[in-house]
């Protein structure tokens, strides 16, 4: 049996891990509220842009565009949005098991990461990574989102690559957080359901016209979708965090309570055998 | 009184403005255009400009860059990568700017992206008229 002291110490160190992991879990609630906020303030572009764009393809699905059609590389370049944190349970590895689980062969994918986590792991399995915007997570910016989509959209405009994803974490409550990899390029949205609308609007024009139209919106569709995907992760991050955390401060409190059985066994085991030490001296004394 | 009808100007960061007018003034790429209700649908790209909001009560003003506008008969829905109410501009940024995009083009040595010093010096002369 571990002596008294060993248990102690033992007791004390999951104890100051604990505390840390209760104070973890505080902050990253509180980050979760704001980002969740923002999220939340991001939706409304995102799904007006959604609704604009399907309804301008629904429409014009003769147009011969760049944009439309997959391009003629086989590369497809993936945009995989992780943390620049650790800490957060599997929020991490899904996306990298959803980058390395996909059917793509591996020589084919070409990475653009935002989150230092995710490029790391990515970048040991032999990934090749062509740009890198870890620092845009800490705090996303519209800009960031223009500047990863400005890369991408002229590597797919000078025919390096074919197509392109974009890998994040969809945030659809605290609670249920789901790795995602969608398409941006070439637009793929499907009409279904949205046909109603897609009549409604069936007279629409375009000024200049159709395809500067399209030339000019679906770059910010692009952007709004990374803006928008970044936005979730954030939310998704922290969140993720938050869960990990509580699970940690919970486990250490199991852990606490069977040591502390265990010190006071012990504890009591010695006085008993103190005591019949004693008891044993006097007896011999006597 | 003109018909009214529903305004929405959205960024990424927030609905800028939502609200009843009965006239709507932008600047497109194709020019300044007004618009009044039941208009034919149409999408126009949006150009720096000054965005003009005919309410009941009286015309508010707003910055406007790029972006684009979807109008529909009885709705317009502006989305634009950044808007501004004339007190959110900071002027002496705006002046700065200005400059700053005045000098690059003055410079003509060629390695300067012309259309984007354009664009830099169109924002800031639209940020100075309203902020003034």
């Amino acid at each position: 049996m571990a002596t008294m002291r060993e248990i102690k110490r033992r007791k004390e160190s999951i104890q100051s891990t604990q505390q840390i992991t209760k104070a973890m879990k505080v902050v990253s609630s509180a980050k979760l509220q704001k980002a969740k906020a923002k999220a939340e303030n991001t939706h409304a572009y995102f799904n007006q842009m959604y609704a604009t764009v399907s309804s301008m393809l629904a429409k014009s699905g003769t147009i011969d565009h760049p944009y439309l059609k997959a391009g003629q590389s086989e590369k497809k370049a993936i945009i995989a949005i992780t943390s620049n944190r650790g800490l957060a349970g599997g929020y991490n590895s899904n996306i990298v098991k959803l980058i390395t689980g996909s059917d793509f062969k591996k020589e084919d994918i070409i990475l653009y990461t935002i989150g230092r986590k995710g490029r790391d792991v990515l970048k040991g399995k032999g990934f090749e990574i062509a740009g890198d915007y870890s620092d845009a997570i800490e705090a996303p910016l519209y800009q960031d989102a223009v500047d990863v989509g400005k890369d991408v959209l002229a590597k797919f405009a000078a025919g390096e690559i074919g197509e392109i994803y974009l890998a994040y974490t969809h945030f659809k409550n605290t609670v249920v957080h789901i790795p995602k990899m969608i398409k941006l390029l070439p637009v793929d949205i499907s009409t279904d359901g949205t046909g109603e609308s897609a009549a409604d609007k069936a007279m629409m024009n375009y000024e200049p016209n159709e395809e500067e139209a399209l030339d000019a919106i679906i770059p910010k569709y692009i952007y709004s979708l990374i803006y928008g995907g970044m936005n979730e992760a954030v939310a998704s991050e922290n969140g993720a965090r938050m869960q990990a955390m509580d699970n940690a401060s919970s486990n250490a409190e199991a852990m606490i309570e069977s040591l502390s059985l265990l010190y006071n066994r012990a504890r009591q085991s010695s006085i008993t055998q103190e005591l019949t030490e004693i008891i044993a001296g006097a007896d011999a004394v006597g | 009184m003109a018909d009214m009808f529903t305004v929405k100007v959205i960024t990424p960061d927030r609905v800028f403005y939502e609200g009843e007018v009965s006239m709507v003034e932008l600047k497109t790429t194709e020019g300044d255009i007004g618009v009044y209700k039941n208009h034919i649908p149409m999408t126009c790209i949006v150009a720096p400009g000054v965005l003009n909001l005919y309410e009941a009560a009286g015309v508010k003003k707003a910055a406007l860059h790029t972006g684009f506008v979807e109008i529909l008969q009885d709705q317009v829905t502006i989305l634009a990568e950044v808007a501004e109410w004339p007190e959110e501009i900071d002027k002496n940024r705006a002046e700065e700017a200005r400059i700053r995009a005045e000098r690059r083009l003055s410079g003509k040595d060629g390695s300067i992206d012309v259309a984007r010093a354009e664009l830099a010096l169109k924002k800031a002369l639209l940020r100075i008229k309203l902020s003034s």
